[in-house]
C-alpha cells in the first residue's frame, strides 16, 4: 500500500466553493474506505509478527483521520460538510470500526456549552468570519468560538493573526509557528503547543526540532533568553538583550525579524492567557479532545464533571449559586454605587500629588500579595516543558524589584506615539492591526453590566486596563490608582493577576468566584481586556529596549 | 560646528547674532518655546523646567523653576508656552493632566501662579492667544479643549472635540476669534472661540493620530499638519473644503512643524521616533529637504524659530538632554549630495535619460548596449534665480529610440490570445499551438512545440501525416516513430558539436539546422561527413531505397504549397530494427560517425532571419517507444523550458507546463514555477489580457498561483430602491423586501449576468435583452427609450 496515494489532503475542505469540497470529501471518503479494508484484510489473515507493528501503524493513522472528520462534523462552519463528514463516521461505524467521540462538551471548561454559539447557528456576519477563519487555517479552534462572543473583535484578532502566520513578512512560515510554540510553551499551555505542533509540520518544520529548543537552530535558541525574559518580568528586558541577538555573527537576527518575532511572542504569550483564562479545551482532533471508548454511564470523564455540564453538576452549581444570589447581587449593585461615587467626587475630593504618587506605589505593592493562596508547585506536563529551558524561571512581582527598576511611564514612551512606528517601520501593516485591535479591545463595550442597561463601563475598563500595566510596572500620570481599589474587588484582582501573570493556575474555581453575577459574554470580554492589556505592557518593554539600541 | 559665523539681520533695530552652539540638559526635553524678546528659551521636560538665555557663544541657566523638596507630578511638563506679549507669563501643561502658569515676575523662588485642575487626563498642548493677554487654550488626552480666562479660577469655555483626545491646539494668528486642534483619530477641527458648542469645520487631515499643527505667519489661510503617517501636510483654509496644497512624504512620523519665519514655503519638522534630524522642507520640494540639522543624538522633540522674523536660527530640544541653536548657514544641504537624473519612456517607446553632465561624461567611455541607437544631446539649462535648487551646473539629456519594429510585442498578445492550454488532447493542442507560433513567424517555437507532441503522445495516436512533411510516405512502413528533439545550445560550443550517432545498418536521418551565425560550424561537420555533402539539399539521409521518394517527396509537400515552412524536417523512416539503441542523449551526441549532417547555408539564413542570437538544431531521431519513454526526455524539457524562460519568453514556458501537465511539473521546482507563472501573469495583466491571465491562473497547479483569483471576489451592489447596501443576497433587499435586479423581458429576478441600458436603465439577463433587441429597438420595459446593445 503505497503510502502517497493515502495522503489525506484537507486543504480542499477550505475552498469556498462547494463542488470542491464535495470532492475533496469524497476523496477522503475513499482514502478512509480504503484504509478501512485494508485493516480488515490484514486482521482476517493470521498476523504476521512483522505485520503487527504496521498494523498499529496504519490503524493509529486512520484513527487520526476518524478524528479530524470527527471534528469537521462538529466544527465545519460549511454545513455540507459538517453532514457529509458524520455521514462518513456513520458509515464506518456500520462497517464494524469503532470511531471516536468528543471528550467533554464544548470549546470551554469553564463556560457550559448551551452558552457559547453553535456552529451553525451563527448570523450572517460570524458565519463569514468563520469561513474566513476555516479557509485560513482549515479548523475553526476552540479560541475562536469563544472569541465570537465579541465579534467585532474577533474579526481584528482573526486579521492581525492570518498576517502574523501567513502572510509576507521577514520570517520564513515554520519559524513564526515554532516561536509560537516557543511562547505558548513558557506558560505551559499545552493546547496552543498541540495546535502549532500540528501546523508547524504542515508547513514543512523539522520534527527534529520538536524535541526541544537544543535540537532547533542556534538562532531560535538565542531568543529563548528574550522569551523567558518577556514572558515573566519583562521589565528587565535591556538592550543588551536586544544587542544579543541582533550581533550573533552567523546566527543574528535582523531587526525586522526580531520585531516580527517580538510580536508573535507577546501574541502568544497573551493568547495563552486567554486559553487558561477561559478554559479552553482541546481541540477535538487533537490529544484529549476525543476518545474511542464507548460512553458509559459510570465512566465520566473527570472534565465533565468541572465542566458544568453535566446535568447533575448543573444542580450543584445552581444549588451554590442560590446561596449566594443575593450577596452577588449587592455586589453588582456596590460596583455600580461606587462608579457613581467615583464620578460625582472626582471634583471635590482633591488628593494631593504625595498621595497620587503613593497610591500608585502602594498599589503595586499590593498587587504582590493578591495571589491565591493555593501556591502548590505545578509540574508542567513533560511534553510541553521540552520546549522551553528553565523552568523555574517565573513571575515575580515587579514591586519586589521597585527598587532597581524604573518605574516605566507611558507618557515617556506610548503605543501609539512611539511604539507603533517602530513596529510599522520595521513590520509594516502590523502596527496598524495591533493598533486597531488594542483600540477594540479597549472601546469595546455594549453599555452593559450583568442586568443593567445603559452604564458608562469605561471607568471600570480603564481601572482594569491600567491595574494590569500596574502590574507591569507601567504608570499613568494622569490615572488616580486608588480607584483600582474602589472598583475591583479582591478576588476579582486574584483572576486578573493569575491570569496575565501566571496563567497555568488558573483554576474553575477562580474564574467562578468573581463577578457571580456577570454574564459569560462579560467575563470573556475581561479575559480579551487582559490579554491586550498584557501584549501592549510586555510589547512596550521589548519596543523600548528596541529604541534604546537602535539610538 | 567650530566654524564662528555672524549673522546680522536687519530686524527693526536689534540685531540677532550667535553660531551653531549647544549645551547639556540634566534631562531629556519634551518641550521648549523662546521668549519675545528672542534672547531666552525655557525647557520643559519630565524632570526639568529650567529657563536659559542665549548669549552669543553659550546658553546660560538663569533660572530652574522647578523648586520645592519633593517635586510633584505638576512639574512634569508635557509642553510649555511663553508668552508673546508678556515676558513674564508662562504656561506648562503637565502629564497629570493640571495647566500650571507662571509669573516670573513673582519675587519669590516659586514661580507658580495658577494651577487648573480641570483635564481628567494629560495635557497635551498649552498655547496662549497671539495677541490677548489673558487667553490660555489647552488641549488634552480626555477629548476636550478648555479656554482659560488667565483672571479667573476656573476655565471660560469647555469644547468637546466629540472624537479622541487632542493632540495640538493652535491659536490662527490672523482670525482673532479662530484655532485650529488636531485629535488622535486624523481629524482637524477649526474652532469659533465664541461658540463652545460646536466645530465650524472638520476634515479627516490623516490617517493616525495628527500630532502637530501650524499656521502659516503671514499667509492667513495656510495650516501645516503632521502625522503619524509620516506626512506634512499644507491646507489651505480659506476656501469652502479645506484643500491640500502640498504633501511632503518624510521618513518617520512627525513631532512638530514649524514654519520657517520670513520663507514663505519653508517649514521645520522633526519627527518622534528613529530619526533624530531637524529637517527644512520647501514644500514645493517635497522629496529633498532643503536642510537638515544633525547634531541630535536622539529624538527631537521641541523646535522653535528664535525670532518670529529671523530665518536663520532654529531652537531645538531632545531626549538625548540637549539644547541645541542651530545656524542656517551651517545646515547640511541633503540636494548638494544628490544626483538629480530623470527617466522617461515616450509614447513609441523611446527613452529619455537626463543626468548631470558630469555623471554622463564620465560613464561615457561605456560602450552604448548594442542595438539602440543613441543620440546624446547635450544642452546648457538657464539658471532659474527664483528656483531654490539653482546652480546644479548643467545636465545631459539622453534619448535611446527603439528600433523600428524591434520591440513589437504584438506576437505575444496574439500568442496569448490564440494558444490553446486546455481541453483538447495533447496532440492537437501542441499541433495548435506550433500552427499558431509559424503562423506569427515565430518557427523555432513552432518545432518546440511540434517536437513536444512527438514526445509525450504515444505512436498509436499520432497521424503520421502530422508528424511532419518529409516523414509522410515513409512511415508508411509501420514501425518507425519519430522521436524529436530539440536542442538548443546555450553555449556556442554544444551547437558545433553536432555530432549523430548511426546504430550499425539502422536508418536514421540527422538533421542539423543551423543559423548564420552557425553556418561556418555547420560546414565543419559537413567536411567531417564523409563525402556525403549534398548542399543543395535540406536532408541528408541514409537513404537506403526510398530515399528517391523522400527526395520527390519533400521539395513538392514543403515548398510549392507551403512556401512559408521554413523549417525543413527531415526524418527517415527505420528500415531495421535498432538493437543497441543508445540510451540517452547524451550518448548520442558523443558519437560522431555520422556522415549524414547537412547544412544549407543558403537555407539557414532564410530560415532564421529574427532570430540573431542563438542557434537552432533539430535533430530527429528515430526510436522505438518501448526503448524510451517519454520520461526519457524530461530533462531535456526541463532544460528548454529553463532556457524559454531565461530568453525571457516565459509565455513558451508556461504554456508548454500547462498543456503538458503532469509530465514535467515534477521535474521544475515549485519555486521555479510559481516564478514563471507570477511573471507571465503579470505580463499578461500589463496587456490587458485579462482573460487569458485568469485562464492560466485557474489552469496553474501551485497553490500559491491559484489563489490568486480567490480573492476579493465579492461584489457590493446597492439596492436600487433605496440605495442601502445589500448585504446578505445580491438580489432581494433586506430593508424594502424587493427584488432589485428583475429582468424586464421575463420579469424574474436576474441571478446572474445583468446587462442594462445606461440610457434608461432597464435591463435584464443578458441572452433575454439580446433576443429582444434583435427584433424590436425599443426597450422591453417599455418605456419608450431607443435602446442600443454592441
Amino acid at each position: 500500500m503505497a503510502e502517497g496515494e493515502n495522503e489525506v489532503r484537507w486543504d480542499g475542505l477550505c475552498s469556498r466553493d462547494s463542488t470542491t469540497r464535495e470532492t475533496a470529501l469524497e476523496n477522503i471518503r475513499q482514502i478512509i474506505l480504503r484504509k478501512t479494508e485494508y485493516l480488515r484484510s490484514v486482521k482476517e489473515t493470521p498476523c504476521h509478527p512483522s505485520d503487527g507493528l504496521s498494523n498499529t501503524v496504519s490503524l493509529d493513522g486512520l484513527n487520526k483521520l476518524l478524528a479530524h472528520l470527527l471534528m469537521l462534523s462538529k466544527r465545519c462552519p460549511f454545513k455540507d460538510v459538517r453532514e457529509k463528514s458524520e455521514f462518513i463516521l456513520k458509515s464506518i461505524q456500520e462497517l464494524g470500526i469503532r470511531i471516536p467521540r468528543p471528550l467533554g462538551h464544548g470549546p470551554s471548561r469553564f463556560i457550559p456549552e448551551k452558552e457559547i454559539l453553535q456552529v451553525g447557528n451563527e448570523d450572517a456576519q460570524m458565519h463569514a468570519l468563520f469561513a474566513d477563519s476555516f479557509a485560513a487555517l482549515g479548523r475553526l479552534d476552540n479560541i475562536t468560538l469563544v472569541m465570537v462572543f465579541h465579534p467585532q473583535y474577533l474579526e481584528s484578532f482573526l486579521k492581525t493573526q492570518h498576517y502574523l502566520l501567513q502572510m509576507d513578512g521577514p520570517l520564513p512560515l515554520h519559524y513564526r509557528h515554532y516561536i509560537g510554540i516557543m511562547a505558548a510553551a513558557r506558560h505551559q499551555c499545552s493546547y496552543l503547543v498541540n495546535l502549532h505542533v500540528n501546523d508547524f509540520l504542515h508547513v514543512g518544520g523539522d520534527p527534529k526540532w520538536l524535541n526541544g529548543l537544543e535540537n532547533a537552530p542556534q538562532k531560535l535558541q538565542n531568543l529563548g533568553e528574550l522569551n523567558k525574559v518577556l514572558a515573566h518580568r519583562p521589565w528587565l528586558i535591556t538592550k543588551e538583550h536586544i544587542e544579543g541577538l541582533l550581533k550573533a555573527e552567523e546566527h543574528s537576527w535582523s531587526l525586522a525579524e526580531l520585531v516580527h518575532a517580538v510580536v508573535l511572542l507577546t501574541h502568544y504569550h497573551s493568547l495563552a492567557s486567554f486559553t487558561f483564562g477561559c478554559g479552553i479545551s482541546p481541540e477535538i482532533h487533537c490529544d484529549g479532545g476525543h476518545t474511542f471508548r464507548p460512553p458509559s454511564v459510570s465512566n465520566y470523564c473527570i472534565c465533565d464533571i468541572t465542566n458544568g455540564n453535566h446535568s447533575v453538576d448543573e444542580m450543584q452549581v445552581n444549588s451554590a449559586g442560590n446561596v449566594s444570589v443575593s450577596d452577588s447581587f449587592f455586589e453588582v449593585e456596590a460596583l455600580m454605587e461606587k462608579m457613581r461615587q467615583l464620578q460625582e467626587c472626582r471634583d471635590e475630593e482633591e488628593a494631593s500629588q504625595e498621595e497620587m504618587a503613593s497610591r500608585f506605589e502602594i498599589e503595586k505593592r499590593e498587587s504582590m500579595f493578591v495571589f491565591s493562596s493555593d501556591d502548590e508547585e505545578v509540574t508542567p506536563a513533560r511534553d510541553v516543558s521540552r520546549h522551553f529551558e528553565d523552568t523555574s524561571y517565573g513571575y515575580k512581582d515587579f514591586s519586589r524589584h521597585g527598587m532597581h527598576v524604573p518605574t516605566f511611564r507611558v507618557q515617556d514612551y506610548c503605543w501609539e506615539d512611539h511604539g507603533y512606528s517602530l513596529v510599522n517601520r520595521l513590520y509594516p501593516d502590523v502596527g496598524q492591526l495591533i493598533d486597531e485591535k488594542f483600540h477594540i479591545a479597549y472601546n469595546l463595550t455594549y453599555n452593559t453590566m450583568a442586568m443593567h442597561k445603559d452604564v458608562d463601563t469605561s471607568m471600570l475598563r480603564r481601572a482594569i486596563w491600567n491595574y494590569i500595566h500596574c502590574m507591569f510596572g507601567i504608570r499613568y500620570d494622569d490615572y488616580d490608582y486608588g480607584e483600582i481599589n474602589q472598583l475591583l474587588d479582591r478576588s476579582f484582582k486574584v483572576y486578573i493577576k493569575t491570569v496575565v501573570c501566571t496563567p497555568e493556575k488558573v483554576t474553575k474555581r477562580m474564574y467562578d468566584s468573581f463577578w457571580r453575577q456577570f454574564k459569560h459574554s462579560e467575563k470573556v470580554h475581561v479575559n480579551l481586556l487582559l490579554i491586550e492589556a498584557r501584549m501592549q505592557a510586555e510589547l512596550l518593554y521589548a519596543l523600548r529596549a528596541i529604541t534604546r539600541y537602535m539610538t | 560646528m567650530e566654524k564662528m559665523s555672524r549673522v546680522t539681520t536687519a530686524l527693526g533695530g536689534s540685531t540677532l547674532t550667535g553660531r551653531t552652539m549647544h549645551c547639556h540638559l540634566d534631562a531629556p526635553a519634551n518641550a521648549i518655546s523662546v521668549c519675545r524678546d528672542a534672547a531666552q528659551v525655557v525647557v520643559a521636560g519630565r524632570s526639568i523646567f529650567k529657563i536659559y538665555s542665549i548669549e552669543e557663544e553659550q546658553f546660560v541657566e538663569k533660572l530652574n523653576l522647578r523648586v520645592g523638596r519633593k517635586p510633584s507630578l505638576n512639574l512634569s511638563c508635557a509642553d510649555v508656552v511663553w508668552h508673546q506679549m508678556d515676558e513674564n507669563l508662562l504656561a506648562t501643561a503637565a502629564t497629570n493632566g493640571v495647566v500650571v502658569t507662571w509669573n516670573l515676575g513673582r519675587p519669590s523662588r516659586n514661580k507658580q501662579d495658577q494651577l487648573f485642575t480641570e483635564h481628567k487626563r494629560t495635557v497635551n498642548k498649552v498655547c496662549f492667544h497671539p495677541t490677548e493677554a489673558h487667553v490660555l487654550l489647552s488641549g488634552s488626552q480626555d477629548g476636550f479643549m478648555k479656554c482659560f480666562d488667565l483672571r479667573r479660577k476656573d476655565s471660560v469655555s469647555t469644547f468637546s472635540g466629540q472624537s479622541e483626545s487632542v493632540r495640538d491646539v493652535q491659536f490662527s494668528i490672523r482670525d482673532y476669534f479662530t484655532f485650529a486642534s488636531t485629535f488622535e483619530n486624523g481629524n482637524v477641527q477649526l474652532w469659533d472661540i465664541r461658540r463652545p458648542d460646536r466645530c465650524e469645520r472638520m476634515f479627516t487631515a490623516h490617517n493616525g493620530p495628527v500630532f502637530c499643527c501650524d499656521w502659516h505667519p503671514e499667509d492667513r489661510g495656510w495650516l501645516a499638519t503632521g502625522g503619524r503617517d509620516k506626512m506634512v501636510k499644507v491646507w489651505d483654509m480659506t476656501t469652502h473644503r479645506a484643500k491640500e496644497m502640498h504633501c511632503v512624504q518624510t521618513i518617520a512620523s512627525v513631532a512638530r512643524v514649524k514654519w520657517r519665519p520670513e520663507c514663505r514655503h519653508h517649514l521645520a519638522t522633526c519627527s518622534m521616533m528613529v530619526d533624530h534630524n531637524i529637517y527644512v522642507w520647501d514644500v514645493r520640494r517635497p522629496f529633498v529637504p532643503a536642510a537638515m540639522f544633525e547634531e541630535h543624538r536622539d529624538v527631537t522633540t521641541g523646535i522653535a524659530w528664535r525670532h518670529p522674523h529671523d530665518p536663520s536660527f532654529l531652537l531645538s530640544g531632545s531626549k538625548d538632554s540637549s539644547l541645541c541653536q542651530h545656524l542656517f548657514r551651517d545646515a547640511s544641504q541633503p540636494v548638494e549630495r544628490a544626483n538629480p537624473e530623470g527617466l522617461c519612456y515616450g509614447l513609441f517607446g523611446d527613452l529619455a535619460f537626463a543626468a548631470k553632465e558630469s555623471l554622463v561624461a564620465a560613464e561615457s567611455g561605456r560602450k552604448p548596449y548594442p542595438g539602440d541607437r543613441r543620440h546624446p544631446m547635450f544642452f546648457k539649462r538657464k539658471l532659474d534665480p527664483a528656483e531654490p535648487f539653482a546652480g546644479l551646473a548643467s545636465s545631459a539629456l539622453s534619448v535611446f529610440e527603439m528600433e523600428p519594429g524591434g520591440g513589437g510585442m504584438g506576437w505575444f498578445v496574439d500568442t496569448a490570445e490564440r494558444y490553446a492550454l486546455t481541453g483538447r488532447p495533447l496532440a492537437e493542442l501542441c499541433d495548435h499551438n506550433a500552427k499558431v507560433a509559424r503562423e506569427l513567424g515565430r518557427n523555432q517555437v513552432a518545432q518546440t512545440w511540434t517536437m513536444l507532441r512527438i514526445i509525450y503522445c504515444s505512436p498509436g495516436l499520432v497521424p503520421s501525416a502530422n508528424l511532419n512533411h518529409s516523414v509522410g510516405k515513409g512511415s508508411s512502413c509501420g514501425l518507425p516513430l519519430m522521436n524529436s528533439f530539440n536542442l538548443k545550445d546555450m553555449a556556442p560550443g554544444l551547437g558545433s558539436e553536432t555530432r549523430l550517432d548511426r546504430g550499425k545498418g539502422d536508418a536514421r536521418s540527422d538533421t542539423a539546422l543551423l543559423d548564420s551565425s552557425a553556418t561556418l560550424i555547420t560546414n565543419e561537420d559537413n567536411e567531417e561527413t564523409e563525402g556525403s555533402d549534398v548542399p543543395t539539399d535540406y536532408l541528408l539521409g541514409d537513404a537506403e531505397g526510398e530515399e528517391d521518394e523522400l527526395y520527390l517527396l519533400d521539395p513538392e509537400h514543403a515548398h510549392p504549397e507551403e512556401p512559408e515552412y521554413v523549417l525543413p524536417q527531415e526524418a527517415f523512416p527505420l528500415r531495421h530494427e535498432i538493437v543497441d539503441t543508445p540510451p540517452g542523449p547524451e550518448h548520442l551526441q558523443d558519437k560522431a560517425d555520422s556522415p549524414h549532417v547537412s547544412g544549407s547555408e543558403a537555407d539557414a539564413t532564410s530560415l532564421a532571419p529574427m532570430d540573431s542570437s542563438f542557434s537552432l538544431l533539430s535533430v530527429s531521431h528515430a526510436l522505438y517507444d518501448s526503448r524510451l519513454p517519454p520520461d526519457f526526455f524530461s530533462v531535456l524539457v526541463r532544460d528548454m523550458l529553463r532556457f524559454y524562460a531565461e530568453q525571457g519568453d516565459v509565455q513558451m514556458a508556461v504554456s508548454v507546463l500547462i498543456v503538458l501537465g503532469e509530465r514535467v511539473r515534477k521535474d521544475i521546482d515549485e519555486q521555479t514555477q510559481e516564478h514563471w507563472y507570477t511573471s507571465y501573469i503579470d505580463l499578461l495583466q500589463r496587456f490587458r489580457l485579462w482573460n487569458v491571465s485568469n485562464e492560466v491562473v485557474k489552469l496553474s497547479t501551485s497553490r500559491a498561483i491559484s489563489c490568486l483569483n480567490q480573492a476579493s471576489t465579492t461584489l457590493h451592489v446597492n439596492c436600487s430602491h433605496c440605495k442601502r447596501p445589500m448585504s446578505s443576497r445580491g438580489w432581494v433587499c433586506d430593508r424594502c423586501h424587493r427584488c432589485a435586479s428583475m429582468c424586464a423581458v421575463c420579469h424574474h429576478v436576474v441571478k446572474g449576468l445583468f446587462v442594462w441600458c445606461q440610457g434608461c436603465s432597464h435591463g435584464g439577463h443578458l441572452q433575454h435583452i439580446m433576443k429582444w433587441l434583435e427584433g424590436s429597438s425599443h426597450c422591453p420595459a417599455g418605456c419608450g427609450h431607443l435602446c442600443e446593445y454592441s
